[in-house]
């Protein structure tokens, strides 16, 4: 027990650099300690998109010859990668807001000794979205570059392509952990991948949507991850038009709305 | 210093858990060389100006008719409580008693039911933030981060306070060497024993430099060395000066560490005052246990009942309450009574709240 009376003295002195709160950057700092022991899993989320896009953009697109959008002739590869992207930021944002937020909120209960500290429900919020937009980020610069490599990017507009792949990240994230906060159990996810499959696979991801009748054209449409797909897709290709201005508000929104429930939910379950 | 201080100068085994420094120290003695060292530090501190409450010199904590209800149940119901600035504070009372959400709404997490409540002079309501970050909290459950190292807790819980990085590796090292935590510092914290996590929750409650030490059943579930070990460290940081709060249904913990303590039942609080004051105000000095085989304990108290000043009937002993146990015990024998067991005894605040509530404090 070495223990002198000078470290006995420092123990309760106060020494410079406290202000009020680390806010969400303390958090997303915690992230980054977490994964960097851990880099593999985050590389997982990744791959998924990419393995998609040589099988399906480059394998399949081989056999077919590509399809007209507004006059311009587009290769089938040029239409499946910027959904990959787009499915890219959606996976990495939905992973952490989703099922790694569950966890610490109900079996490590990390957020209960985060919210003894100067931090809020907000900051929290704020950090683990913040974190998942990250995340999601980075898989999209990725994958922007692997896009870039196989020659895949034609137009300057493709420098848009990651804010908006960071905007579709922040959508995904915030609405992901809102609903994450309404979940009881690991079962409760299974709602998450049955939302999330038939999005991937059908938003105008691997063909147009002028395959759909009218009806069931609107539905599409309105999801969340067409509107991120039909926005990247704009600027990949450089077909920039006015319903890129429509995809914008529509995630900024739901981004903003999603954050306002996860504060008031974690306040609702944690401030008891 | 303290006027709990002759209760507890008796010798006290404290040790350190890994077992190598298996020392048993008397803990007046330990007081006293934890006492000068310690006090010129507490008075730099105190000018240091971070006791800037607008209530002034007053309370740390003050409640009035302090209210907190889940749905149609009521956990505390109206409670009157002051904490003064670095005396150690307990509340005393089985579970359930309202002690964990009295702890909480202290804590500035859980909004208060009703009544007043001012912590630091500030309102929680209001001022959460602010008072959180001179506060240091240790909850009942371990809310370690489990993804992270022992060393990484400490530094990851300083930037929630928004403390530099540099401010805080110091701090950390310092509280892992305080808590003799240095040979874990890169262990996973679930391979901590769980005293080893308490002293771990513990040192990084005090991270931030809190003027108010929060403790929620701080050594429940220990063992005995670890709990010793721990009080000793909870003693320590009293003679710095942090004020502690505690909650515990331990009658000897409360003895331990208190100044002061309330005894809670119910929502309620029902008494209040030093352990001391306590035992002579609602028992007698001594205690006689009486533990009979198989039969009516009742019936056997009826015939004892003039030997003290009080009896309690236990559904597995019979308690007289006299100021000579010893003497009791004789004269139990002399009317050829024999019980399978019996001590004499020095009344606790066991005897103190089984006297106010009729019930005893662990079931």
């Amino acid at each position: 027990m070495a223990l002198t009376g000078a470290t006995l003295a420092r123990l309760t002195r106060q020494e410079g650099g406290r202000t009020r709160s680390g806010g969400p950057p303390a958090l997303i700092y915690r992230q980054f300690a977490v994964y960097r022991r851990n880099w593999v899993f985050f590389t997982t989320g990744f791959l998924e998109p990419v393995l998609y896009l040589f099988s399906i953009g480059v394998g399949v697109g081989a056999l077919i010859s590509g399809f007209e959008i507004r006059g311009q002739q587009v290769d089938y590869a040029d239409f499946v990668a910027p959904a990959m992207l787009a499915t890219s930021a959606m996976n990495g944002a939905v992973i952490d807001s989703t099922f790694n937020v569950f966890f610490k909120l109900k079996f490590q209960k990390i957020y209960d000794g985060v919210l003894a500290t100067p931090m809020t429900t907000t900051d929290v919020a704020r950090g683990e979205v913040g974190w998942a937009v990250m995340r999601g980020g980075v898989y999209s610069a990725g994958f922007l570059l692997v896009m870039l490599a196989m020659g895949l990017v034609g137009s300057w507009w493709a420098v848009l392509a990651l804010p908006a792949a960071v905007l579709n990240g922040f959508a995904f994230a915030a609405v992901g952990m809102a609903l994450t906060t309404y979940m009881r159990s690991w079962q409760d996810f299974e709602l998450v991948q049955l939302a999330l499959m038939p999005m991937f696979l059908f938003s105008a991801t691997f063909f147009p949507i002028t395959a759909y009748g009218e009806g069931v054209r609107w539905v599409i449409e309105a999801t969340p991850l067409y509107r991120s797909v039909v926005l990247i897709r704009e600027l990949s290709t450089g077909l920039v038009t006015l319903e890129s201005a429509v995809s914008v508000v529509y995630l900024v929104a739901m981004g903003l709305i999603g954050m306002k429930i996860v504060s008031h939910r974690l306040d609702r379950l944690l401030l008891t | 210093m303290s006027p709990a201080a002759p209760d507890v100068s008796g010798a006290v085994p404290t040790a350190g858990e890994d077992g190598t420094a298996g020392m048993r120290v008397r803990l007046s003695g330990l007081r006293a060389i934890v006492g000068e060292v310690s006090s010129p530090a507490r008075t730099d501190a105190a000018s240091s100006g971070r006791g800037a409450d607008p209530s002034g010199q007053g309370a740390m904590v003050s409640a009035r008719g302090l209210c907190k209800a889940y749905g149609s149940f009521t956990a505390v119901d109206g409670i009157d409580v002051e904490v003064r600035r670095g005396e150690a504070f307990g509340f005393l009372g089985p579970n359930g008693a309202g002690k964990s959400s009295t702890m909480r709404m202290i804590a500035a997490v859980s909004p208060p039911g009703g009544g007043e409540l001012r912590v630091l002079g500030l309102d929680p309501a209001t001022h959460g933030s602010q008072i959180r970050s001179r506060l240091g909290v240790c909850p009942q459950e371990d809310t370690l981060d489990t993804e992270l190292t022992v060393r990484e807790n400490l530094l990851i819980y300083g930037r929630y306070f928004g403390l530099s990085r540099r401010h805080v590796a110091a701090k950390a090292d310092e509280l892992l060497g305080f808590f003799q935590l240095t040979e874990k510092r890169g262990a996973r914290v679930d391979d901590l024993s769980g005293g080893l996590k308490r002293r771990l929750t513990i040192a990084r409650s005090l991270i931030n430099d809190p003027d108010l030490l929060l403790l929620d059943e701080p050594t429940t579930g220990l063992d005995p060395q670890a709990r010793h070990t721990l009080w000793d460290k909870l003693f320590r940081l009293r003679q710095q000066g942090v004020t502690l709060v505690l909650t515990t249904h331990y009658m000897d913990e409360a003895e331990q560490l208190c100044d002061r303590l309330v005894v809670m039942d119910g929502g309620r609080i029902v008494a209040e005052g030093s352990p001391l004051q306590l035992i002579r105000e609602h028992a007698t000095r001594e205690v006689a246990e009486l533990r009979f085989g198989v039969g009516d304990h009742a019936e056997v108290a009826a015939t004892v009942a003039d030997l003290a000043d009080r009896v309690e009937v236990l559904p597995d002993r019979i308690l007289l309450y006299t100021d000579d146990g010893e003497e009791a015990l004789a004269k139990v024998h002399e009317r050829g009574l024999s019980p399978v067991a019996m001590l004499a005894r020095r009344a606790t605040l066991e005897d103190v709240f089984l006297r106010l509530t009729g019930r005893t404090l662990v079931d």
